[in-house]
């Protein structure tokens, strides 16, 4: 093997796993606990479903869209969930399917609001953003009510022997996204579609309803983030509150490229972790709370400025 | 055609400058310069010794009136004459609501409109919701005044941007009740709140305080920063661990958002291998910060919280070692009492204020109603009215 | 591309039509209530609550046109507001200096945000979102409440009305005004619609559009910091929340799609979105006057935001 093709490969790491290597490291500096399989698992767990959620999102960002409606779909399964469930665990898996079907629906009329009538995205799951937010709570009453039972709970919150459920689902969730977005023909005409909308349709690529099947697939992928979110944090007013933006800024700094076209499962992933280890090395830092936000703005800029830069000197 | 207009109206408006010039800003209105010093890094902007030593003083004082009927107790009450104020029914009564965005505050609106059904001689009760915004609740009080109010409630979104808005309303001579954060200025009639922020981050502190050795390692979680009842209560119990020589070993802005809070505490406890104490400004995430102990496999330290049902029935369940200093709900029905009594001509205290009830093991089970959605809070005082439990969302 | 494409950027006049029919059943639904709509502290109110979004919305027409976007415009408006009233202080002879000061800031926020987007080629969306984490970080380090005072004085802009009309109508009227001049009787107006129209044609035909975005950003941030300084004038200081507090981001969008601009850029007019803005404040007078409740506001606002995008859409198709 020549220097060359080192170079070469190198280069072609995705640039997050070198930032998300430097954060673990520095974490472990920090606290060498970090390192120990629990506490990694732990890490992972509670990332889990921010990564979920950047996974669906990834869909859409590649096919040219974007998805602000997420947190809320977040919310309003949460709340939904509980208020159906009323902390009855017989009701549990109709539930779960109830939620999923939700995720679709939402996701479904995202796409075709966006393909047939040909509103922007941006201003489609804006408006989705509203209308999920003041639906769920006007059917509620302004707060959550009834109760999340426990075996609804376990799969962000429990384990299966060492392993949390959460790890478990995450990781068939990505490697089925992974044989769907890289390896299948669906994958290929998504990034197509992301590509250059034009050249897609003259290829023969049904463009919409790629569309339409990504942001099925971000609504549903936005429940199952719902289903792990309200295991590991409860039932509240405010779940999934910044997780649009944050999925948004995890996508991105796995490399996918606003506009459609270019992105990976894998550097999503390591986006997604990142954004989570950043706020426990920044927490063990002892870094003044407000500031975190300023170094989280400053690394999103940098990564896609630096994913910019590579794009034009390999052209 | 408006492309003609514009710059015209511009000229215009140099030429009306020179004219005719009304003012709607309240004059002598206590602006935001007259109560605050100068920005200082450290929390001498929010703590006041005076307000902290009344404070802890009321909280021991018995308070005036029916213990079973709280809402109606007033502390150290000095009253006023509301004759000039005294009016024939049916009234209109505004309220000016600073929004619905917690279960706190949804609790307490709920409460409210229950409280004005139960006087026949209100006829209209109009709510303008600000939704957060100083911005639009300045415009929701200049809005109301134009509605034939006959009394106006105000619960101000900030302190200091609310008050010219309120003394505006005061100068229109409707008679003005504010309640929950303050205002700073005196014009109106009543002005309705529990003991405040240093009773309640005192007590929570003082509780965690004694249960761990000295130099004991405490998280302070905190919602927000900014808000005046919820820089009190940290202010007070700041003060409270420095003279214990507790060891503050961080103090974090959860925004009110479970896993957040779950994340910090996780960390924390990895971190310095465990906490002695887990402080918080507010019960909304209590019940997180008790899950990050118990799915890490360890004690829970020593806690507070609230009075929302989960956290109250985690408690019980559980056994906690917690405590639960309010800041009850069922202020909201005492400004619509303070209002009818306004406007009936009876005295109603100049500043009235409220027994702030802490809720400990041993009267934990009196602030449990079984039934009640998870986001409930218990000192709605509600617990009598028509159409409970159902209004509020109970079973 | 001709001129003549160029200059094929719409017309406002659909939304004002609608402005104006939102107007007028919301004077006879409210008349038939018994009350009366077009009472003048009524209209002064409804003018007063569309300063603050209307400024904002003003700058973000001129991105969007340029097919760009800014959401840190929020975290302007709080820098500015505090910047505002921490330099006057309580002090009329610094109004000023106040003023110079907290629109300097918006305008090297605004050139912070354009040289990102243009020098280092990051996409507008995610430049501006890391530019409000990185102002609301440094914000909030350093204040935690209001800050500073503006003096009486300076409140005349907040609450004072001439013959009727509050002084700070002048204000939106004139930045509305300037803005319109800018777009549509200058050279560097044309290049922003050219430049939002087709960017690669812009630079073939010689414009230099790098500039013209960059120019378009500073603008945004000047108008967002405006806002800022009208909010600390209403509020009497600046807190680090009023931005935030007060949507302004992703409003302004709402508004500047509302009134007819189409995202991508290039096409709409600057009055489409003035109208838009007057209209969410005829509806929030509406919601006020039938008691909807929060939530309901909510969704309506997102329903008519797809709702009205959708009817541009079906209208270019057609």
């Amino acid at each position: 093997m020549t220097a060359a093709t080192t170079a070469a490969r190198l280069r072609r790491i995705a640039p997050i796993w070198v930032v998300l290597v430097l954060v673990l490291v520095g974490i472990v500096w920090r606290d060498p606990t970090f390192a120990d399989p629990p506490t990694l698992l732990a890490f992972v767990k509670r990332s889990a479903p921010l990564a979920v959620l950047a996974l669906g999102q990834l869909f859409v960002v590649i096919s040219g869209e974007l998805d602000l409606s997420v947190g809320a779909l977040i919310t309003a399964c949460v709340v939904a969930a509980a208020r159906l469930g009323e902390g009855d665990p017989s009701r549990t898996w109709w539930i779960i399917l109830l939620v999923l079907g939700f995720g679709v629906v939402v996701g479904v009329v995202n796409g075709l609001i966006t393909t047939m009538l040909r509103v922007p995205s941006f201003i489609t799951t804006l408006g989705m953003m509203l209308v999920l937010g003041g639906a769920v709570f006007l059917w509620t009453g302004g707060s959550p009510t009834g109760a999340l039972a426990e075996n609804f709970r376990q799969y962000g919150r429990e384990d299966i022997g060492p392993v949390p459920y959460a790890v478990v689902i995450l990781l068939a969730i990505a490697v089925a996204a992974y044989f769907l977005l890289h390896r299948s023909r669906f994958g290929h005409q998504v990034f197509a579609t992301g590509g250059g909308t034009r050249a897609a349709e003259l290829s023969g690529v049904a463009v919409r309803r790629i569309r339409v099947t990504s942001f099925v697939l971000s609504g549903l992928l936005a429940a199952v983030s719902a289903i792990l979110l309200a295991g590991f944090a409860g039932l509240s007013a405010n779940a999934g509150q910044g997780y649009d933006f944050q999925s948004i800024s995890a996508v991105v700094l796995g490399g996918a490229v606003l506009g459609g076209g270019r992105g990976g499962i894998g550097a999503a992933l390591g986006g997604a972790f990142a954004l989570q280890a950043m706020f426990t090395l920044l927490n063990l830092l002892g870094m003044a709370a407000p500031l975190r936000d300023t170094v989280q703005g400053l690394l999103i800029v940098a990564a896609v400025a630096f994913a910019a830069y590579r794009l034009r000197s390999n052209r | 055609m408006s492309r003609k207009v514009l710059p015209g109206i511009a000229i215009a408006a140099a030429v009306l400058a020179i004219a005719a010039c009304t003012s709607t800003k309240p004059t002598g209105a206590a602006g935001p310069s007259s109560s605050a010093t100068p920005t200082d890094a450290s929390q001498s902007k929010f703590y006041n010794q005076a307000d902290f030593d009344r404070e802890l003083k009321q909280r021991t004082e018995t308070a005036q009136g029916d213990p079973s009927t709280p809402w109606l107790q007033t502390i150290d009450a000095s009253y006023v004459d509301t004759t000039k104020y005294k009016k024939n029914p049916k009234w209109h009564l505004c309220f000016s609501n600073a929004s619905v965005s917690n279960p706190w505050r949804v609790t307490g609106l709920t409460t409210m409109k229950a409280e004005v059904a139960l006087h026949p001689e209100i006829g209209d009760f109009t709510v303008d919701d600000a939704q957060g915004k100083d911005d639009k609740q300045i415009s929701d009080i200049a809005d109301l005044q134009t509605r034939n109010c006959d009394a106006l409630i105000i619960s101000p979104n900030t302190t200091d941007a609310l008050t010219p808005a309120v003394t505006k309303a005061c100068q229109s001579g409707i008679p003005v009740v504010v309640f929950d954060r303050g205002v700073n200025t005196t014009c109106p009639v009543s002005v309705v709140h529990p003991i405040g922020g240093y009773a309640f981050g005192a007590a929570a502190a003082e509780f965690e305080s004694q249960r761990i050795p000295k130099g004991g390692k405490v998280l302070a979680l905190r919602i927000l920063p900014g808000v005046d009842t919820l820089e009190n209560r940290w202010a007070a119990a700041k003060s409270v661990f420095q003279k214990a020589g507790d060891n503050v070993v961080g103090v974090e802005f959860t925004d009110g958002d479970p896993a957040k809070t779950k994340t910090i505490v996780s960390d924390y406890i990895d971190r310095f291998g465990g906490l002695d104490a887990v402080w918080m400004d507010a019960g909304a995430t209590t019940v997180a910060a008790v899950e990050a102990f118990q799915d890490a496999g360890r004690k829970v330290p020593p806690i507070d919280g609230e009075d929302e049902q989960d956290f109250l029935e985690l408690w019980q369940k559980d056994g906690l070692n917690a405590i639960a200093p309010t800041y009850p709900v069922y202020e909201w029905r005492t400004a619509v009492i303070a209002a009818v009594d306004i406007l009936s001509g009876k005295q109603v205290p100049k500043e009235w204020v409220l027994p702030q009830p802490v809720i400990t093991k041993d009267n934990l089970s009196q602030f449990i109603t079984p039934g009640m959605p998870p986001l409930f809070y218990s000192t709605c005082g509600c617990q009598k009215m028509p159409g409970f439990p159902q209004t509020w969302g109970g079973k | 591309m001709t001129a003549a494409a160029h200059r094929h950027v719409g017309s406002s006049r659909p939304v004002w039509l609608v402005l104006v029919l939102l107007f007028g059943v919301a004077w006879l639904v409210v008349a038939l209530d018994g009350g009366n709509f077009v009472a003048l502290p009524n209209l002064q109110n409804i003018a007063q609550s569309s300063v603050a979004l209307g400024l904002v919305a003003v700058g973000q027409s001129l991105v969007v046109l340029a097919g760009s976007l800014d959401l840190s415009v929020a975290y302007v408006v709080s820098v500015s507001a505090v910047t505002a009233s921490v330099v006057m202080n309580g002090s009329a002879a610094d109004i000023p200096l106040g003023l110079a000061a907290a629109l300097g800031v918006g305008a090297v926020i605004g050139l912070g945000n354009g040289a990102v987007i243009v020098g280092l080629r990051v996409n507008p969306f995610i430049a501006t979102l890391g530019m409000s984490l990185v102002v609301r970080g440094i914000l909030n380090a350093l204040f935690d409440n209001f800050a500073g005072a503006v003096p009486d004085e300076f409140q005349a802009l907040g609450y004072d009305a001439v013959a009727g009309v509050p002084v700070s109508l002048f204000l939106l009227a004139a930045v509305v005004a300037g803005a319109w001049l800018l777009l549509h009787r200058t050279r560097f107006g044309y290049h922003v619609y050219a430049v939002g129209g087709n960017i690669e044609a812009a630079r073939a035909s010689g414009i230099r559009t790098g500039r013209v975005v960059l120019v378009a950003h500073v603008l945004a941030g000047v108008c967002a910091a405006a806002s800022g300084v009208f909010l600390a004038s209403r509020l009497g200081a600046g807190a680090p929340w009023v931005g935030p507090d007060g949507g302004y981001d992703l409003e302004s969008i709402a508004a500047v799609v509302l009134g007819g601009t189409a995202l991508a850029g290039g096409r709409g007019r600057l009055l489409g979105t003035i109208a838009a803005v007057l209209m969410l404040a005829v509806l929030d007078s509406v919601f006020n006057q039938f008691q909807a409740n929060a939530f309901v506001q909510t969704l309506v606002r997102g329903v008519i935001i797809i709702g009205a995008v959708a009817l541009y859409a079906f209208r270019e198709q057609s």
